[in-house]
Formats: C-alpha cells, sequence, structure tokens
C-alpha cells in the first residue's frame, strides 16, 4: 500500500477491484464501510461477483473476468476527453501524459463495454466520480494481479492515478492489499529470485560487494544471473536443470498452479526437504522433512500490507524437538561451511536492518514501543505512512499506456464455463491451518463450486448435489451452491480444500513480467456426478 | 473465569493486515484471544480467524521430530537433530558439487519471520551461491 489502513476512513472515493476484502481482509474492510457509513464515501467495486463490498457500493461494475484493461483504459479516456484531468500534477509530477493520450484514445466506453460486458455510462460514472472527488483511493488484490496481463492491469489502474494526482495524500493512495501475513516481509528480506533484501538487484555489482562484504563471504560466491521463480523451478526439474529444493514453510502442493505438473516435479526432483509444522501435501513427497515452530513459539517480525514492521513474541514451547526456522538454517549453514552464531532473532534483525535502507533505522528496541512503517532510514525516522508525497521512487511518475489482450484460455464448447478461484472468510490459503480449527471447519466443512442458478437450472443441478467441474488440466468433485454471487457464465470455487483443490483445473499460463499465474481465468465444464458413480478423490 | 498463566502481546498469523493481539495462555494452551486497541491497525478488532483460528497450534498431527527415508516409498523414520541435518547437508553439498550450485533451489515463505526469510536467502546466496529464491507471494 502506498497509504496506511487508518489513512482509508479519509478518502471519498474508494474504488475496489479484483478484492474481496470482507472475507480475505476483513479487518481492514471495516475501515472501508467506516467511510462509506460514516462519513459518506462512495464505494465504487469493479469485480465480477456480486461480494459483500456489493452491499456497500455506490456502483458496482461486473466486468467478464480478464477483462480490466478495457474498463480503467475507458476511465483514462473519459478523464481526458472531458478534462477532469489534474494538470498541475500532471505537469510537475509525472512523464509520459502523451504517449497515454494516444493510447487511450480509442478506448471509449462503447468499446470497452463491448469487450467488459459493463454499460459503458457506468464506466464514465465511475471515471467522473474518482476523478472529480478531492480524494480518492484505489484498492486491489489478486483479482487483478492473478492475470497473465497482471502487470498491464496494475499499471492502467496506475495510470488512473497520475492522471488525477489522487497519490502522495491521505485518502488517495494506489493500494494493493497482501494476501499472507508476511509476503511484503518475504519479499523485503529477498525471497525473490532477482534481488537482494530491500530490492537490491542481483545484477548490480556494487549491491554484490556490498553483501560480500556484510556477510564475509567471497565476492565470487554471489551469483550475478537472476535465479528462477516458483513455476519455472518446477519446470527446470524437468529439464534438469533442478536436482534439489528446499522448501520453508509452503505447500506448493495445493498453491500452485496446475497440480499435475507440480507433482510430476516434486517426484522426480533428486533431494526434497521440508521445514514445516505439518506434514501436508508436499511433504508427502520429500525426503528429509524439519519440525518448524508456529508464529506462538518464536519471535520475530512480520511486515504487514501497510509496510509495517511488527514483533511477534513467544507464547508457548515448540511441540516434541521442534525449532525455529532460524534455529534450523543456522545450523544447517554451519555444517555447510558458514560460521554464524545467531542466539536470537534480535541479532538477526540488527544485521537484515544494516543491509536493508528501508529498515535502516529500525531495532526490537523501537518496535517493542510499536510498529514502525518503512522506510525508515535513520534510528530518530518516525517512519513512512505515505509513500511519494513529494516525488515518486524513480523521480517523475511514468504512465505506462497498455493494450487489452485477453486471458490466454477462453470458454469453447467443451469447456463453456470460466472458472475463477479466491477465498472465503473461515478457511487460509491451503486450509493447513484452518482446516485444523474445528470452530471454523464447522461452518465450512466441505468445497462448493458457485453456480448462478440461471446455469444450474440449464444442467439441472440443485443445491448441495455434487459435481465434477473439468479443465483441460484436471478435474475435482465439489458441492453445487447456487448463487447470484456468480454471473452467469463464471464458476467460483476456493483453493482452501485439498480433497477438491482447485488448482488440478488452473491454468500454468502466468504474466509475463510478474510471472503470477492466472488463476482467475481458466476455462471449465460441470457435470452432475450421477447416483451410483465412484468418486476419486 | 479462567486466570491465565501469562497474556503475551503478538501478531495475528493468518492475513497481510496484521493485526494486534493478546494470547492468553494457560497451562501451554492458548485458550482464549483478544484484539488490542492501543495501535491503527485493527484498533480492538478482530475476525473470525483472528480470534478463533488457533487450534491449529495444538493440533496432535503437528510435526514433533525431524522425519527421514532414503527411499521414497519407505516409511518415514524419526530421527535426530543431528542425524536429520547431517543428511541435508550431505546431499546439498554433493548436488552442489556434482551439479553446481544452480542445481538447488529455495522456497521460502510468506507465513515466515523476516529474520527467517532474510536467513534462509542468505543461506541460497551466502553459503551455497545461487539465486533461485522465491516464495508463494505470487500465488
Amino acid at each position: 500500500m502506498t497509504n496506511s489502513i487508518r489513512d482509508i476512513e479519509r478518502a471519498q472515493v474508494l474504488l475496489v477491484t479484483g478484492s474481496n476484502t470482507t472475507e480475505a481482509h476483513p479487518v481492514l474492510s471495516l475501515q472501508m464501510k467506516k467511510a462509506v457509513r460514516k462519513h459518506g464515501a462512495k464505494l465504487i467495486l469493479v469485480d465480477p461477483r456480486r461480494i459483500e463490498l456489493a452491499d456497500f457500493a455506490w456502483l458496482h461494475l461486473r466486468q467478464r473476468p480478464g477483462t480490466d484493461v478495457a474498463i480503467f483504459n475507458a476511465m483514462a479516456h473519459v478523464i481526458i476527453a472531458e478534462g477532469w484531468l489534474n494538470r498541475p500534477f500532471i505537469e510537475t509530477r509525472t512523464e509520459g501524459f502523451a504517449a497515454l493520450e494516444t493510447a487511450v484514445k480509442p478506448w471509449t466506453p462503447a468499446r470497452a463495454e463491448a469487450i467488459s460486458g459493463v454499460p459503458a455510462e457506468q464506466i464514465v460514472a465511475a471515471a467522473r466520480a474518482y476523478a472529480q472527488a478531492e480524494r480518492s483511493a484505489i484498492f486491489w488484490a489478486m483479482g487483478i494481479t492473478q492475470h497473465t496481463t497482471g502487470t498491464d492491469n496494475v499499471k492502467a489502474l496506475s495510470n488512473l492515478a497520475l492522471l488525477t494526482g489522487h497519490i502522495g495524500r491521505p485518502g488517495t493512495g494506489l493500494n494493493p492489499l497482501r494476501g499472507q501475513n508476511n509476503v511484503q516481509g518475504a519479499c523485503d528480506m529477498g525471497g525473490l529470485p532477482n534481488v537482494f533484501p530491500g530490492y537490491q538487484p542481483v545484477v548490480d555489482e556494487a549491491v554484490r560487494r556490498k553483501f560480500a562484504a556484510g556477510w564475509g563471504v567471497p565476492y565470487e560466491r554471489l551469483n550475478e544471473h537472476p535465479g528462477l521463480t516458483v513455476t519455472e523451478i518446477m519446470n527446470g526439474v524437468e529439464n534438469g536443470r533442478i536436482r534439489a529444493i528446499f522448501i520453508m514453510g509452503e505447500n506448493p502442493m495445493l498453491s500452485d498452479p496446475n497440480l499435475n505438473h507440480v507433482r510430476e516435479a516434486l517426484s522426480q526432483v533428486e533431494f526434497l526437504v521440508i521445514q514445516d509444522i505439518f506434514l501436508n501435501e508436499t511433504a508427502e513427497l520429500a525426503d528429509v522433512i524439519l519440525p518448524a515452530a508456529s508464529f506462538a513459539e518464536k519471535s520475530g517480525t512480520f511486515t504487514n500490507t501497510e509496510r509495517r514492521v511488527q514483533l511477534i513474541r513467544p507464547a508457548l514451547s515448540p511441540p516434541g524437538i521442534a525449532k525455529p526456522d532460524w534455529q534450523i538454517i543456522t545450523e544447517l549453514a554451519n555444517r555447510l561451511g558458514a560460521n554464524w552464531h545467531y542466539t536470537h532473532p534480535r541479532e538477526i534483525f540488527a544485521e537484515l536492518a544494516a543491509l536493508t535502507p528501508q529498515y535502516a533505522g529500525m531495532s526490537y528496541e523501537r518496535l517493542e514501543k510499536g510498529g514502525l512503517q518503512w522506510p525508515c532510514p535513520t534510528p530518530d525516522h518516525p517512519g513512512t505512512p505515505i509513500l511519494h508525497v513529494e516525488k515518486f521512487a524513480r523521480g517523475k511518475g511514468l504512465f505506462c499506456p497498455v493494450d487489452y489482450r485477453p486471458p490466454v484460455e477462453e470458454t469453447d464448447e467443451t469447456y463453456p464455463f470460466i472458472l475463477s478461484t479466491g477465498r472465503i472468510l473461515f478457511h487460509w490459503h491451503g486450509g493447513t491451518l484452518s482446516r485444523r480449527s474445528p470452530g471454523l471447519d464447522e461452518i465450512a466443512p466441505v468445497a462448493e463450486v458457485e453456480i448462478h442458478p440461471q446455469d444450474a437450472h440449464r444442467l439441472g443441478l440443485q443445491d448441495g448435489e455434487l459435481v465434477r467441474v473439468s479443465s483441460r488440466r484436471g478435474q475435482v468433485v465439489a458441492t453445487v451452491k447456487c448463487t447470484g454471487r456468480s454471473p452467469v457464465g463464471t464458476v467460483f470455487m476456493t483453493f482452501h480444500f485439498a480433497e477438491a483443490a482447485a488448482n488440478l483445473l488452473t491454468i500454468d499460463a502466468v504474466d509475463p513480467t510478474a510471472k503470477i499465474p492466472e488463476y482467475k481465468v481458466c476455462a471449465v465444464k460441470v457435470e452432475k456426478v450421477k447416483v451410483g458413480e465412484s468418486v476419486a478423490k | 473465569m479462567i486466570e491465565p498463566d501469562r497474556v503475551v502481546q503478538t501478531t495475528c498469523p493468518y492475513c497481510g493486515v496484521g493485526c494486534q493481539v493478546d494470547l492468553f495462555v494457560r497451562e501451554g494452551m492458548i485458550y482464549r484471544v483478544n484484539g488490542r486497541f492501543d495501535n491503527d491497525v485493527n484498533r480492538g478488532n478482530l475476525c473470525v480467524k483472528g480470534r478463533f483460528g488457533y487450534d491449529y497450534v495444538h493440533a496432535p498431527d503437528r510435526l514433533q521430530t525431524p522425519l527421514l527415508r532414503t527411499d521414497r516409498q519407505a516409511n518415514w523414520q524419526a530421527v535426530s537433530w543431528e542425524v536429520a541435518l547431517d543428511f541435508v547437508a550431505e546431499h546439498l553439498a554433493h548436488i552442489r558439487q556434482r551439479w553446481g550450485a544452480d542445481s538447488i533451489a529455495f522456497l521460502t515463505s510468506a507465513k515466515c519471520t523476516n529474520e527467517e526469510n532474510y536467513l534462509l536467502q542468505k543461506l541460497a546466496r551466502g553459503v551455497i551461491g545461487t539465486n533461485h529464491v522465491d516464495h508463494c507471494a505470487r500465488l
């Protein structure tokens, strides 16, 4: 997020797209509801599904899945054509406006309607409301990014903020909502193939020299070539490039696309190590399993979606002889020739803060008094609740014209439905944690496939019946839920249930830049499971 | 009213919002969770997972010891840390020697701490010598 959670209620217009906020980020959604109910803000929802936030929306644009760029380009078209742009902001803070103006000229609302199915007048109304308010904020999550056009979708949103100057002030901003509790921190800490901690590129020689010196290792050891992403690692096993995989606290056998392919790769790899708190679906394929501590059994820090670094503290001892991950990694590194002496995570934090400019001013001593938002460059810096106030990271904000591309897999006669995947309130990710909490699992015990009542009627399906959902890659059996939440022609499943793993169906086509799989659009068929037919798990 | 042995202030483990919670612990069990008010993140609020979703910590199938097998069809053997970590280190060293550092890949975790993510990529880059480091940010 460029802005902060407490800042949300200051927005006069909230554009929420590709985020089922009340289920995936429930407590943050309270601020959105407060903005609407208490302060009279207008909520513009751009989402194919009629999610709970629709009850709070001033306007709900229900686009055909995967047509986001068409809508946001048309909004930019309207803002420019009707003169609602913020000229002083464009002149002083941005560059590349002329290119954007040319690119969105053909994107009339009528053209966007033809592609997205959203009425042109709704697109015009959304554009006017977003541009005319003094403070408008954009929020999105995986509904925007999990497409082969994910990067383009984000650029199209960013163009809207730059056109109107709705960034760098309270109640504005471009606010991606991060899913996992520490996905922000895992990225900040260099859990990515192309960067060291603090997004310092591995291709930069000065950066490699800095880390070689900081870590006391020979400069030559630090690899200058960016590494492979998750999906590429799985492919790398098949072509013999990857021989060993070490997995800490992840379950690719539920979370990755096209699971049959992942299973093949993980079964083939010469050596597989899993470090986790449960023997999950991935661990079942491993050679060695290392038992780790849960969040309640160790010290450390998590970084939330608003870049706020916060402490966790131990309340319990780990079961048996399980140990915190940091201890296991330290002991393994020392067996491989390192000479690490960490006795507490605070020492690791001091080291990483010294090498990560955004965290440089933070320490456990300061975090004891409350969380700090990066960048926090010096020990007396208060942290940064709003990014890009005076200038952007690159100096001027760059308009990035993007064109509409359809999703990779379109529906046809054999696979006539679009499948979209996501979360529900009562479960979490692959279900490893929440499905072991009986109170939660009792409320939502089975995998459901949401289907519009018209489609259900046409296929002769009743609520609660079992159906087989199949794609070109696999099939699962799930329980029918007839609901107007899903638009006609689109079905929705969560990825929480191992016994009906939606990712057996999803496609592993990825965004060319971000390498995110297209979880939100693939083609499936839905068939009734006949009485007496055996249901393969 | 149950009297807690201790109340521990920490951060909810579920989503990216990072709600601040108090864990009430008695005889090694988390029996109650409250949202904390002294912050700008959740101001006392919690969702159903953040308030009631902690049974997994005490689940009977938590992994308790290192497990190892020399053949993927064989059953798991419970082993000591010494045996497990020696086995992992020997295999990684052998594979690096035979196929090069870039034949080894590491997946870090959006559920682990900053310190643990930092250390695992430090192990990959600074000890093994590969940039094949990623996690499920995209998933």
